[in-house]
């Protein structure tokens, strides 16, 4: 380059939503067809992002292409507003798209883009959850190649990854897959539902918003669209289990802060090392404690 | 009860950014790098850069360089974020390499390839032993350097151009002719890869893989996962004119120069289509910059994977899937970074279901003789 070349220091703004008009277009007719088939993989020229492949790129996007002055974001890592994820992500799109308002109130949201967790309190239909994926292919574990798996899915062979189960069972008397539950969409498609627990799971089903499945990394986009059915994969003896949050007494655990038995829990030690759990979706911990003061100041 | 679950994120980014720029700035000498020490003293580093960031643009990969401290996989990656807000405006016709105005070229096949050998800058030959005199150069004999060899340069009457080893070769009938072009070529930055994907595809993106996994790749197949053994027909380095079409007249014009290095390897023959004798077979490699071993690497894998393509993948490094998926540096490494990442509910799920199957064996040990159910 020639020696006396200066970079235009000028140009450093960036678009509505960063990504170029065309690539924003492009993401938003993979979600349309994405849509069209549940559960389908559909494959994009994914962009790379300013960061990580693996830190909600694919999510991002997604977000990015749907996003306009009007919305409210909320965005949440591992359940909470305030994780380093969730802060850079969130900060991005403020950086990004002016107009755009971010909460952390999930009843303020419009678009939730969310690592690892589907919130507690049911979404609505005016709300569209976007889930950042790691891995888009549930019958990965069965097979390495897409090619071969593409096909899989085609025809709906999923005797694999029942064998794979199968095969759970006779070795643990347990399914060993924690999260990342493969669930069948619509009765066709199995899909990876991103690493959410098991315990989110259920929501899947005849969710009243339309939730968004982005793999940057991949490069795939696939939907559950709202009111459609969403079953994990399980045996007809062998039912669907979530997380046990009992203790030795087979009580239900409490959270130590809000005191809610119906929640996602994490465990932590405190002060004295002893172990206590709390509710993993920070909003919903919140306002469980809002509500129990407002019924003690009534 | 205070939330001990995640709190403090935005506090905590803010605390690494700064604690990074402090190390950046960490320096008794008060120099700030200058982009263009980079850009020319660091050419090899910024080479690697503006092609694995799949953008030319040798300042800007200079300026990422300085950024993340000298991080190739980072500056690679900042460079190819700048290109996801840029649009495609349109794409070049053919470029000719034989238009190469060349710094080096060579081949490994013959001594005396049509315009000569030129060995041009390189460390091929050089022994590497650590030239303690660089430690403390003064600027005076640092500048006397470009001057003194443009000095000592002899009136060279050099060609502005060379012709292609490959075209001597397929003159005399050894190699086959050239195929008809396949039409448009594969733009992966538009496209995803669906397998099976064309070659264009399999060019594109070894073009803007990272150095050390194509490496490693193609060094699989060197080592008997494979057996391309190639010949380095010809090894060129220069700067290619790219033409493009005049934004009025649609004629083409030349738009700029890039900094490319191009390989072409030479390897056991095949039989060739029925009524055909049979020809050595072909792999080709080219890059962005100055990078040898990236476009030596890339070449042997062109020749394993249209071996894989067409039979069926032997080897890892025949495997289109398992080679194209794999050697994407900002792909990887983004995943294999984002292992750092907060992992508290995937793992409280997993903590989860290990205690329930350990609960299940000890009772399963406590109870020897009973019936376990079917």
């Amino acid at each position: 380059m020639n020696m006396h070349y200066e970079l235009p220091l000028e140009e450093a703004g960036y678009s509505f939503g960063f990504l170029d008009e065309y690539a924003k277009k492009e993401v938003r007719r993979t979600i349309l067809k994405a849509i069209c088939i549940p559960g389908y993989q559909t494959p994009y020229a994914s962009r790379e992002m300013p960061m990580g492949r693996g830190f909600g790129t694919g999510g991002l996007q997604v977000t990015l292409a749907l996003i306009g002055p009007d919305d409210t974001l909320k965005v949440i890592d591992q359940g909470s507003d305030d994780s380093v994820n969730a802060v850079n992500l969130r900060q991005f799109v403020q950086l990004t798209c002016p107009g755009v308002e971010v909460t952390e109130k999930q009843e303020e949201a419009t678009l939730i883009q969310s690592r690892h967790r589907i919130p507690e309190v049911a979404l609505t239909e005016a709300q569209v959850l976007v889930l950042q994926v790691p891995y888009p292919d549930p019958l990965v574990v069965v097979e390495p190649s897409e090619a071969r798996r593409k096909i899989m899915h085609a025809e709906a062979d999923y005797s694999r990854l029942l064998v794979k189960l199968y095969e759970d069972i006779v070795h643990f008397d347990e399914i060993t897959i924690s999260h990342r539950y493969p669930t069948r969409i619509n009765r066709h498609y199995v899909i990876d539902p991103s690493p959410i627990p098991r315990w989110d799971v259920p929501k899947l089903d005849q969710s009243p918003a339309l939730i968004l499945l982005g793999a940057g990394r991949e490069k795939k986009i696939y939907a559950v669209p709202p009111y459609t059915v969403a079953e994990p994969l399980v045996f007809d003896d062998v039912p669907f289990r979530v997380e046990d949050f009992r203790d030795a007494r087979g009580e239900r655990r409490a959270c130590a802060r809000c005191g809610a038995t119906d929640s996602f829990l994490d465990e932590y030690c405190d002060d004295t090392n002893a172990k206590i759990y709390q509710c993993s979706d920070s909003a919903y911990c919140g306002g469980q404690l809002v509500l129990q003061q407002r019924e003690t100041t009534a | 009860m205070s939330y001990v679950a995640i709190k403090g994120g935005k506090a905590a980014i803010d605390g690494a950014a700064a604690a990074a720029e402090f190390l950046r700035g960490d320096d008794d000498s008060g120099e700030p790098l200058k982009l263009s020490a980079i850009e020319y003293q660091l050419r090899l580093l910024t080479s690697r850069v503006v092609s694995e960031g799949g953008v030319y643009h040798p300042r800007l990969a200079a300026l990422a360089i300085k950024q993340f401290q000298g991080d190739t996989l980072e500056a690679a990656f900042a460079l190819r974020a700048y290109r996801s807000t840029k649009p495609r405006l349109l794409a070049t016709p053919v470029q000719d390499s034989a238009n190469m105005r060349c710094i080096r070229r060579i081949s490994a096949a013959f001594k005396d390839i049509p315009g000569g050998q030129m060995i041009g800058p390189c460390y091929d030959y050089a022994l590497r032993l650590l030239r303690l005199d660089l430690a403390n150069e003064n600027p005076e004999a640092f500048q006397a350097v470009a001057r003194t060899f443009l000095a000592a340069l002899p009136e060279a009457d050099l060609p502005d151009s060379f012709p292609k080893v490959l075209d001597a070769l397929r003159s005399e009938g050894l190699l086959p002719p050239v195929a008809e072009s396949l039409g448009e070529p594969f733009d992966i930055t538009r496209e995803p890869l669906v397998f099976p994907v064309p070659r264009s595809a399999a060019l594109a993106t070894m073009a803007r893989a990272e150095t050390g996994s194509l490496l490693a790749m193609a060094y699989s197949n060197m080592r008997g996962y494979g057996d391309v053994h190639p010949t380095v027909a010809e090894l060129r380095v220069g700067y290619i004119p790219v033409m493009a079409p005049h934004p009025v007249t649609g004629e083409p014009m030349e738009a700029g120069e890039v900094l490319v290095t191009e390989c072409e390897v030479v390897a056991m023959y095949e039989s060739g289509k029925t009524g055909s004798l049979p020809t050595f077979t072909l792999g080709y490699g080219a890059c962005f910059g100055h990078n040898e071993v990236k476009a030596v690497s890339m070449a042997i894998l062109d020749r394993s994977l249209q071996k894989g393509m067409r039979d069926g993948p032997g080897n890892p490094s025949e495997d289109p899937e398992f080679v194209l998926l794999h050697v994407d540096g900002v792909d990887s490494m983004g995943f294999a970074s984002h292992y750092k990442m907060p992992h508290y509910v995937t793992f409280q799920s997993d903590m989860d279901r290990l205690r329930t199957t350990q609960g299940k064996a000890r009772v399963a040990d406590q109870a020897p003789h009973m019936e376990v159910k079917a």
